[in-house]
């Protein structure tokens, strides 16, 4: 067993389960985690100092399997490396280069597991970079992680489980919602429902959530489209449409997301193959049903493999580790590899059917106004990304973001490479997987310029 | 006016830091962010439109949270906690000249 030095990167369900899976079988896994607690985003735990609320106000329904996989790390937090508050911020011949507090280090691997999750997809509308935007992601993280609500009265817009369970949340936290605008039409819901049956107890928690935000009166509009956040200092109402008929809804908010998208940089340093998947409308790093990649002894776990949610991230992340035990000659019990994957297999299929419930807003790259900013950290328009693409320049995502900075700033284009994506494609009259893919460039997060230079400055 | 209003978890030790030079409070636990938006309602102006801006995903992905202290250190505000004696700063420094340069009015 010696020789093996197995690196997960995250510790939210994924990688938390994977790490325990690998404890198991007698070896020591490195757990590098940019956050300050285990958990992951969705059982974000509060800071250290005072907070006090019982994990079912923070988690509600998901109190149970959040405490599980906290408990689960508790338990082999002496069997494992556990560097928290890290960022590992290059993958390269097979060594991390990590950051965390101040203290710059390249770790070795044999085996590595990413489990980097995911973050919230978002297309841009005027008025999203006002203070009072937010990700849906975002303002739960407000709430659960600060004990705050992103405004007095807010709108929650885009598509996705997580706009109804987010309202739902400030709702019963004591927040004014002023209302759901879901982009999605509800006869794709209702045509759904048969494949969410698959998961009961999920498809069950949706219709709770629905059904307790319209007794409190919340407004729940299906088939929107935004048309901008009012505001000059902040955010002052929400204009939509619906049926080419425009409203406008007061509120101080407006917690926006459709669905998420995968944190995949990691995958693309360590040279993993990436194949354009059309249900997450997103190039993802190639993986086997175990999570292999291309690249062996890198595998791939939890969301920023594709979108799939919590419970498959624990199942993917153990399934991940056993993976790793095959490939380095280990033994693995042959009866839990079989249930894992007949679990992934059931999640898969009810994946699709969220996928057909809460589609993606196909008409948004002709809709959006040319004057839109598309990229937040460079301020780049709609409509020099669209000339850089008629005027036959950038027939290519990397190109046009050479041409136009978009995509080149401090995000990565996290927050605007769907966008790009999606104009680049209509613009030239192509697919969304016809563009090319976002390249990803160390560092993939921005370093802090006074801390942790490694001693031979290849980060400056 | 505050951006971010608190509804929960409000028995922590209060903090004290200032905000563009005036002392104001907050509470141990508060991310950065969330300190300087429940006291006002952006962490800095744009540095393209000299439009405000107040953070985005909170969780470290957008960077668009990014503040500066007095001392001209850049702070990415979501993922740094608040600490007795910090000195931030939310105006541009494109209308007011120079990064941090700690020319505070009270």
């Amino acid at each position: 067993m010696s020789g093996l030095r197995p690196v997960i990167v995250g510790a939210g369900p994924a990688g938390i389960r994977a790490a325990e899976r690998l404890v198991a079988a007698g070896l020591r896994p490195t757990v590098v985690d940019e956050a300050a607690r285990w958990g992951g985003q969705i059982y974000r735990q509060p800071p250290d100092g005072g907070f006090t609320r019982p994990k079912s106000a923070l988690y509600g329904f998901e109190a149970g399997k959040a405490d599980a996989v906290h408990q689960a790390m508790a338990a082999i937090r002496d069997r494992v490396d556990y560097k928290p508050r890290t960022l590992a911020w290059n993958c390269e011949d097979r060594a991390l280069d990590l950051l965390g507090d101040g203290v710059s280090e390249t770790l070795p691997f044999s085996h590595l597991i990413l489990a980097t999750g995911a973050t919230d997809r978002v297309l841009p509308f005027p008025g999203w970079t006002l203070p009072g935007v937010f990700t849906l992601g975002g303002s739960q993280v407000a709430l659960k992680f600060q004990g705050c609500a992103v405004g007095r009265r807010v709108a929650f817009l885009g598509t996705g489980p997580l706009l109804y369970l987010v309202a739902y949340q400030y709702l019963k936290a004591g927040v004014a919602v002023a209302g759901v605008f879901d982009t999605a039409p509800f006869d794709g819901q209702l045509r759904a429902a048969p494949g969410m049956l698959r998961d009961p107890a999920t498809l069950a928690k949706g219709l709770l959530f629905v059904g307790w935000l319209r007794a409190h009166g919340v407004p729940i509009h299906n088939n929107v489209r935004p048309l901008r956040a009012e505001g000059t200092e902040r955010v002052e109402a929400l204009v939509w449409s619906r049926n080419g008929r425009e409203e406008r809804t007061v509120c101080d908010a407006v917690a926006f997301g459709l669905n998420l998208r995968s944190e995949t940089q990691l995958a693309d340093l360590a040279g993993c193959r990436f194949r354009f998947n059309e249900m997450d409308r997103a190039w993802l790093p190639e993986r086997d049903a175990a999570g292999r990649s291309s690249v062996p002894g890198v595998y791939i776990a939890g969301d920023g493999g594709g979108i799939a949610g919590a419970d498959a991230a624990e199942l993917g992340g153990e399934r991940a580790a056993l993976a790793l035990l095959e490939d380095a000659g280990l033994p693995v019990e042959a009866d839990r590899v079989a249930v894992l994957d007949r679990r992934l297999a059931r999640v898969a299929a009810f994946r699709r059917a969220l996928s057909a419930a809460f589609p993606f807003p196909e008409d948004w790259a002709s809709s959006i106004a040319d004057d839109t900013m598309v990229c937040r950290c460079e301020g780049v328009s709609a409509g020099t990304l669209r000339a850089v693409a008629t005027s036959g320049q950038a027939r290519e995502i990397n190109r046009a973001k050479a041409l136009t900075r978009a995509g080149m700033g401090r995000c990565q284009g996290r927050m605007c490479g769907a966008a790009t994506t999606e104009l680049l494609a209509r613009a030239l009259n192509a697919g969304p997987g016809d563009v090319g893919r976002l390249r990803a460039q160390p560092p993939i997060k921005p370093l802090p310029v006074a801390a942790g230079r490694p001693s031979d400055e290849a980060a400056s | 006016m505050a951006l971010l209003q608190r509804v929960a978890e409000q028995g922590r030790r209060v903090v004290r830091f200032t905000l563009d030079g005036i002392p104001v409070e907050a509470l141990e636990g508060d991310t950065v962010l969330t300190a300087m938006l429940t006291n006002g309602d952006r962490l800095r102006r744009s540095e393209f439109a000299d439009t405000p801006r107040a953070g985005f995903c909170l969780m470290g992905a957008c960077q668009d949270c990014w503040v500066r202290t007095e001392e001209g250190e850049r702070l990415r505000s979501c993922g740094t906690f608040i600490e007795d004696g910090m000195r931030l700063v939310s105006r541009g420094e494109w209308d007011q000249g120079g990064p941090g340069q700690g020319e505070a009015e009270s």
